[in-house]
């Protein structure tokens, strides 16, 4: 009986620790923008509409107090996540928007017909705005593994940091550890699988990139995604509320800083 | 602040293997990947605080595998539950006695709480009445391993604080005690999200055969040996939420049960969900311990 913090997530081959920076362990790989093939189901409650035809959201049994709906696509999950934060159905305690999936967890059995319902009527806005306006992150980019980083792209490091600072990136969802956002809508160029190796010791504040996806470690933690740099905005702070800087749905830019700059601010 | 205004106190004289503040939890923040947690077993930690007429998210220690012992700084009324130990309180001159399971016992100052190692069930609850008034972290006294958030373990020496007591009293002294840790628990699961993922039979396998809780098992979840699940499709499953009860089964085809400090999303197919209630049942399976899963509908 293991009692004390090693955690038993997925990722039940690795050896060691599983909680690794990589994300939910290590399944990240091909979460960012490769196609799924999306499963037909058949215990769809939510009306069998063909998903191909306008991404009507599917919803999939999830325990007796919860509920995963699934779309197409982040632009979809946070749509619907926006819409249902907005005016939450009665009895809904949380809404984890994912990759591709809304879990809506709800208080009690009884209420999993009328949530149904409410997911099925949401009618999700189809341009979204941003919420919270943008984040703008400066960034030292020195990280140890932006070389690396330059030769599997092809690109020199200076173009890498003008790739990851052209791009307005979104907040798709949080995961990992408290705080720590999955950002897409970066250059396809930046697409680079984790580190082999782990780091048993990722700073907080290291700004990396993995599968399609970038994000800022928001503590000190194991981590496997890509270094390349780090900035002095605290992303996680529990004396604020909510203490998650970077939220599902937030735009976010990165801005090149001069090493030292800010630190003090 | 709550240690200054406090009056009372529970002073921890010894741990144990494992002991933790929990709560029922902070809802309502996976979308900033923060889990609920709380008390492992739920059903069995509201019931302690109901028998105190507490509020039923007051705050209590989850104790794992007994071995806690504690002294009242100021009178106290304990209640214990969950996992039944041999426990015993002695007063400060000494005299000794038992202590009872699902009942209402008295705590005099300097008295001491000892609990001894349950012989069934894993995780015994000790609440206070008035609870323990240690800081919250995000709206929740709950101790979450897996995200290391919550107050500080308790450790020896620590004194945490008990809140005042509510304004109802207490009803009844004790409760009847459901011996249901005995043999190999039947846990109730719904089918899916992703069931579509296994071969097919694979649900029915997972229904026939009993499963082993392994030693590779805490807070987080509780990883099973038994009959291997084996996928229908390659291929990785992005990122998605999970809930306590998810039975997720990585490329091993040995599934891990997920407990109260699960991670919040996780990237393995579920194929069935444990049922709420059950879910605590579950929380007090030990280690070399076999289950049963049956099938059920919503």
């Amino acid at each position: 009986m293991s009692t004390g913090h090693r955690p038993i997530v997925d990722g039940g081959e690795l050896t060691g620790p599983v909680v690794d920076g990589g994300g939910p362990s290590n399944r990240v790989g091909g979460a960012g923008d490769a196609p799924v093939t999306l499963p037909i189901d058949e215990s769809s409650t939510a009306g069998g509409a063909d998903v191909r035809s306008g991404g009507r959201p599917r919803v999939r049994p999830c325990g007796d107090t919860a509920l995963l709906v699934e779309l197409d696509g982040v632009e979809g999950v946070l749509a619907l996540y926006e819409a249902l934060a907005a005016d939450p159905p009665p009895g809904v305690t949380d809404l984890l928007p994912a990759a591709r999936t809304l879990l809506v967890r709800f208080d009690r059995p009884a209420r999993r017909e009328a949530i149904i319902s409410a997911v099925t009527r949401a009618r999700p806005s189809g341009s979204r705005r941003a919420a919270g306006g943008e984040i703008v992150i400066p960034v030292v980019y020195q990280g140890a593994d932006l070389a690396d980083v330059a030769a599997l792209t092809g690109l020199s490091p200076r173009e890498v940091i003008d790739t990851h600072t052209r791009a307005t990136w979104t907040v798709a969802f949080s995961g990992f550890a408290p705080g720590f956002g999955y950002l897409i809508g970066g250059d396809p160029r930046l697409h680079v699988p984790r580190r082999t190796e782990s780091r048993v010791r990722v700073p907080a504040g290291a700004v990396a990139l993995a599968a399609g996806y970038t994000a800022v470690y928001p503590r000190e933690s194991p981590g496997g995604w890509q270094i390349i740099g780090r900035t002095e905005l605290a992303v996680w702070n529990l004396a604020a509320d909510p203490p998650a800087l970077l939220r599902p749905g937030m735009r976010v830019r990165f801005v090149e800083a001069a090493p030292g700059e800010g630190r003090h601010g | 602040m709550a240690e200054r205004s406090a009056t009372r106190w529970l002073e921890v004289l010894a741990t144990g293997p494992m002991v933790t503040v929990q709560d029922l939890g902070r809802p309502g923040r996976g979308d900033l990947g923060v889990g609920r947690s709380g008390a492992a077993d739920q059903a069995a930690f509201r019931l302690a605080n109901r028998l105190l007429a507490n509020p039923e998210d007051a705050a209590a220690l989850e104790v794992t595998l007994g071995g806690l012992q504690v002294r009242a700084r100021g009178d106290l009324l304990v209640a214990l539950s969950g996992a039944p130990c041999p426990a015993t309180v002695a007063d400060s001159a000494g005299r000794t006695r038992g202590a009872g399971h699902q009942a209402v016992e008295v705590l005099p100052d300097g008295a001491t709480l000892r609990l001894g190692v349950p012989r069934r069930g894993l995780r015994t609850y000790v609440a206070v009445r008035g609870g323990l008034d240690v800081p919250m972290v995000l709206g929740s006294r709950a101790t979450d391993v897996m995200a290391g958030l919550g107050p500080e373990r308790p450790a020896r020496g620590a004194m945490l604080p008990v809140g005042p007591p509510p304004a109802r009293f207490p009803h009844v002294d004790l409760a009847p005690v459901t011996p249901f840790y005995a043999g190999e628990p039947v846990l109730d699961v719904l089918a899916g999200p992703r069931d579509d993922w296994f071969v097919p039979g694979a649900l029915e396998l997972l229904c026939s055969e009993p499963y082993e809780v392994t030693v590779d098992s805490n807070r987080v979840g509780m990883r099973l040996r038994g009959p291997g699940l084996a996928r229908a499709r390659d291929g990785e499953l992005p990122p998605e939420g999970m809930v306590p009860g998810a039975l997720q089964v990585p490329p091993s085809g040995q599934p891990t049960l997920f407990l109260a400090d699960h991670p919040v999303t996780g990237g393995y197919p579920v194929i069935a969900v444990v049922r709420t209630p059950d879910v605590d049942r579950a929380a007090q399976v030990r280690p070399g311990q076999r289950v049963r899963f049956r099938l059920v509908r919503a």
